[in-house]
């Protein structure tokens, strides 16, 4: 299944509704279009409800981490809610669970953002 | 395609990311057969994949002349799953850490440690050219396919 993205905003945060795998070839691309898309257009505030998101490779570790990364390159901030519990292993495993703010309610996420 | 060897299954495929999809497959099928758990095979499944993907991606870079090969055998001790490209080889101890605090904010990096984190042995042969990964997963007493 490949990853569908979803965007609404909430209080000024745009929120990216994932669903679906981030594998290399094509939901890395996907994500990375779609964050770098946000970010290109001045988008600050960016959390990736990975609630849908029941498999992430390698490839897309290094997506989350470059989306991550480009955002705090331009003073934006990128965070994840609602990890599975298979996401949230990797994370853990991969010790991205320290680079990452992570949530597991969208209230607090969303209030998190300076 | 399968082989003629009794109780394995050996595959030769294109680059290509349909094949990594066919030996992804392929694995979490063994490991579903061989009885072990949903978390056990998702991990073998990955490992499989990340196997694949790095045979595809950086051994054969997508070059539709140089096939992939994979093997996937219950042997009753273990699953054994083979991937081999025909890239120009992969020195193992090269491979940066990724968890080492200069390397988490990389975007690549972490096949291999994924792969060694889910199986309970990784074995690496220069095949010149190419590199073939043995993934062994070992297997609780009465775990031989039917």
């Amino acid at each position: 299944m490949a990853l569908t993205i979803a965007s609404r905003e909430v209080d000024g945060v745009t929120v990216l509704d994932l669903s679906g795998r981030i594998t290399l070839g094509e939901g890395s691309v996907q994500l990375r279009d779609a964050v770098r898309g946000l970010i290109s257009k001045g988008v600050k505030k960016i959390l990736l409800n990975m609630g849908e998101v029941n498999y992430v490779d390698s490839s897309g570790l290094g997506e989350l981490v470059s989306a991550y990364t480009s955002a705090k390159n331009q003073q934006a901030e990128v965070k994840l809610l609602n990890l599975t519990k298979k996401v949230h292993d990797l994370l853990q495993l991969t010790k991205l669970y320290t680079v990452f703010d992570i949530y597991d309610d969208e209230a607090s996420a969303i209030a998190s953002f300076k | 395609m399968s082989g003629a060897k009794a109780g394995r299954l050996s595959l030769q495929l294109k680059s290509t990311m349909e094949s990594v999809a066919e030996v992804e497959a392929a694995a979490e099928k063994l490991a579903a057969e061989a009885g072990l758990d949903e978390d056990e095979c998702f991990h073998v499944a990955m490992a499989a994949r990340e196997a694949a993907v790095n045979a595809v991606l950086h051994g054969n870079e997508y070059d539709p002349a140089k096939q992939l090969s994979a093997s996937f055998e219950n042997t009753g001790a273990a699953l054994v799953i083979t991937i081999a490209d025909q890239g120009k080889g992969l020195d193992p101890d090269s491979l940066p850490d990724p968890l080492a605090p200069e390397n988490l904010l990389r975007g690549t990096g972490r096949g291999i440690f994924l792969i060694r984190s889910f199986m309970d042995e990784v074995r690496f042969r220069q095949l010149h050219p190419g590199t073939e990964l043995t993934l062994v997963k070992h297997l609780a007493q009465g775990s031989e396919n039917s």
